[in-house]
């Protein structure tokens, strides 16, 4: 099963090392993995996704916590949660039918274009993880440039939170 | 008053009361080896002759003591050097913390002479380490370093020292307390745990203590003897865990796992109920997972949570130092009214005594014939009254030192149980010597693992280290050859060792007395000598039958009771 995972670390040199080098270490594989400091700039929020049997995420929760540098460890599997991943896409738009195609399909996914060249549009867009894959699959027709995905980051819904 | 870093990091060591480490001079720790001259009154550094000698002489030092082992090592080859004896600590939760010269901060990243990210390479075999980037944090560093390598599940630290900031100067503050956020190990179990690990140990009909290393870390052998007494349940011991319960007593049935007793493991097999304190099913234990212990719930205490459900499902785990919880479950026992089920335990004692008929660990000594290793082992034992401190090198001749010599004590057995690193016995042997110059200290080893850090005699020498080496000298690479002959059907592939030097002559070379035996009869004659030579380390090289296995053996793959007996 596919879990989100929210560690918070202590914001040192190294400390992203250590969760990715359990990882490999361990044999556990890592789907995506996003990082950078919260309001506390002593701490970081790294989400990761991972997927393994309820033994093996467990058995990784509890290595996690293990690692001196990790502060607290929230499997989001186990709590309502919302899951956000950021994508910018760059597209060739030669054609004019194109330029009004690709807007079009911009819209429909509430993206944004945010860049403009005479040959390319680069569209920001936001949302689930099955959103997004839609929406390259919708631009197949089109010439794709580039891909650019944030991960996926997470948080719970309500009161239960992470923090220290 | 100002302090330079390397005056800190003296100064940080005599706060932690470090009265001896283990080391090699080079380029990056230099100031620091000025600065331990300087006071060489306050500590005393070994100088060993290989950087691995330096961190396996500290476990040594950290095993027989439970106190962290300390080495101080340079940067580059001198650290890599280095991470065998790390990660060998990590296997066997040794508390250490191991000090690495770094290249000056403006050179760090330049591929300049003897650099080498330390912090890199070691992070996955170190609880934690340390990059120091700013003297004034060298102080606190130091602190945290020994405050997580001696706490929770111990473990080795790494603290890699920039050479520019052993000069660097700022205000010694050392920090009484130190609090992390990211670090709080849990010490206490759960009473609710406690007190349901009671109520199955007062259901169960074939019950089985499992202890291990845990027990010897937390220096719980006093408690747990006395809750097996009390219990009057049977005792297993794994390899690291010898001599945390008294292995002459009645209720104790042995080491289990892949060279374990028959009774033993046919009783973790059998049992209704294993109660595992400070052990962690590591493969050599439970041989194939899918058919240990299948009729037994199985209760788990352990300082670490990671260590709980890896292996093996469990039914009740209880996370705390083991002390405390064996501390606990006296209390909660005691306050019960019932008893265990004397007359099942009667009928499980009655089954575990047909097994232990089966005499397992019976030999035959022929007078006549090549001397064999137990026998060795055994005689050593008698004429030391199992009271020696016996450090083993890996390999057949550890696995006999752990079934022959009968550990009445807690860590007086130092051997490499996780890694199974070759070349340990030797410089371990040095640090328990060091921190008990008065006691006998044994290495046991044989032909191949000496080899791996002979070179350490020279350091014997220039400490006056007694220490008594008992090579179990068969020629081969015993424990290759013996799975070579059961599993590869006799292609003894590069298992044997030709060309072996004349070990009475070298240990004479390196200053020492040397022994060479190959009579049966002279065994005792020899071991006694040695002993009584107090001053001297002795060399007894034992030629040994060649072609001798470890028995009993579970085969890899199978499972707990399925063991080759002869």
């Amino acid at each position: 099963m596919r879990h989100v995972i929210s560690i918070l670390m202590e914001n040192e040199a190294g400390a992203l090392s250590r969760v990715a080098g359990l990882f490999s270490a361990r044999g556990y594989n890592i789907e995506s993995l996003t990082v950078a400091p919260t309001d506390d700039a002593t701490l970081s929020r790294l989400t990761l996704v991972t997927r393994g049997s309820e033994e093996i995420v467990e058995q990784i929760v509890k290595q996690l916590n293990k690692l001196i540098d990790v502060v607290k460890v929230m499997d989001l599997a186990q709590y309502a949660h919302l899951e956000r991943e950021m994508m910018f896409v760059k597209v060739g738009v030669e054609k004019n039918a194109a330029c009004e195609a690709v807007k079009r399909l911009s819209d429909i996914f509430r993206g944004n274009i945010i860049d403009v060249s005479d040959k390319t549009y680069t569209i920001e867009l936001t949302g689930d993880r099955s959103k997004l894959d839609a929406f390259v699959n919708a631009l197949r027709d089109f010439r794709i440039i580039e891909v650019v995905r944030s991960g996926s980051m997470g948080i719970a819904r309500g009161e239960a939170s992470l923090h220290v | 008053m100002e302090l330079t870093g390397a005056e800190i990091f003296v100064e940080c060591l005599k706060e932690e009361g470090v009265d001896t480490i283990f080391g090699y001079p080079g380029g990056a720790v230099l100031f620091l080896y000025d600065e331990l001259y300087k006071q060489h009154d306050k500590i005393n550094h070994i100088l060993v002759r290989h950087e691995q000698g330096a961190v396996h002489a500290a476990e040594g030092y950290a095993k027989a003591t439970n106190r962290p082992g300390v080495a101080l090592v340079t940067s580059g080859p001198g650290a890599t050097n280095a991470v065998t004896g790390i990660a060998d600590a990590y296997m066997d939760s040794v508390p250490m913390v191991v000090f690495t010269g770094q290249v000056p901060r403006h050179l760090i990243g330049n591929d300049a002479f003897q650099e080498v990210d330390i912090v890199g390479i070691t992070r996955p075999c170190v609880k934690h380490n340390f990059l120091v980037t700013d003297v004034k944090d060298l102080a606190t560093t130091i602190k945290k370093a020994f405050y997580i390598a001696s706490t929770g599940r111990p473990g080795p630290v790494l603290v890699d020292i920039p050479k520019d900031i052993t000069t660097a100067r700022c205000e010694f503050h050392y920090p009484k307390e130190i609090t992390m956020r990211s670090y709080n190990p849990t010490v206490k179990g759960n009473k609710r745990q406690v007190r349901r690990a009671i109520d199955l140990m007062l259901e169960a009909q074939k019950p089985v203590l499992y202890t291990g290393g845990g027990v010897v870390l937390s220096g719980a052998a006093h408690e747990l003897t006395e809750l097996t007494r009390e219990l009057g349940f049977p005792i297993t011991n794994t390899l690291m865990g010898l001599g945390g319960f008294p292995s002459m007593d009645k209720q104790f049935i042995g080491m289990l796992g892949m060279h374990g007793t028959y009774e033993a493991n046919n009783a973790m097999h059998h049992a209704d109920l294993v109660i595992a304190i400070g052990a962690r099913f590591d493969d050599r234990v439970t041989g194939n997972i899918e058919k240990f212990c299948p009729y037994a719930k199985i209760i788990h205490v352990d300082i670490d949570p990671a260590s709980i459900s890896k292996n093996v499902k469990v039914d009740v785990p209880i996370v705390g130092d083991v002390k405390n919880v064996i501390v606990d479950m006296l209390e909660e026992f005691r306050s019960r009214n019932e008893r265990p089920d004397a007359e099942a335990l009667v009928a499980w004692w009655k089954q575990i005594d047909e097994w232990r008929k089966a005499d397992c660990l019976k030999y035959n000594q022929d007078v006549n014939a090549a001397i064999k290793a137990q026998y060795v082992v055994e005689k050593f034992w008698e004429v030391t009254n199992g009271d020696a401190y016996v450090c083993s090198d890996v390999g057949q001749h550890q696995m006999w030192a752990a079934q022959y010599y009968r550990f009445s004590q807690p860590n007086r057995w130092i051997n490499s149980g996780g890694l199974g690193t070759m070349g340990f016995g030797l410089p371990a042997a040095m640090g328990v010597q060091m921190a008990f110059p008065e006691e006998t200290v044994g290495c046991i080893t044989g032909d191949g693992s000496i080899q791996m850090c002979i070179q350490e005699l020279a350091t014997c020498l220039q400490y006056h280290l007694p220490i008594k080496i008992l090579s179990l000298n068969n020629g081969y690479l015993g424990m290759v050859r013996q799975w070579q002959e059961f599993f590869y059907q006799k292609r003894y592939a590069m298992s044997y060792m030709e060309a072996l030097p004349d070990f009475v002559k070298l240990a004479e070379a390196y200053g020492h007395v040397g022994m060479r035996i190959e009579k049966v009869s002279d065994v005792e004659g020899a071991l006694k000598e040695a002993l009584a030579m107090k001053d001297r380390l002795v060399f007894m090289d034992f030629i040994t039958e060649r072609e001798n296995n470890v028995f009993p053996m579970v085969p890899a793959g199978a499972g707990q009771n399925e063991m080759i007996l002869v």
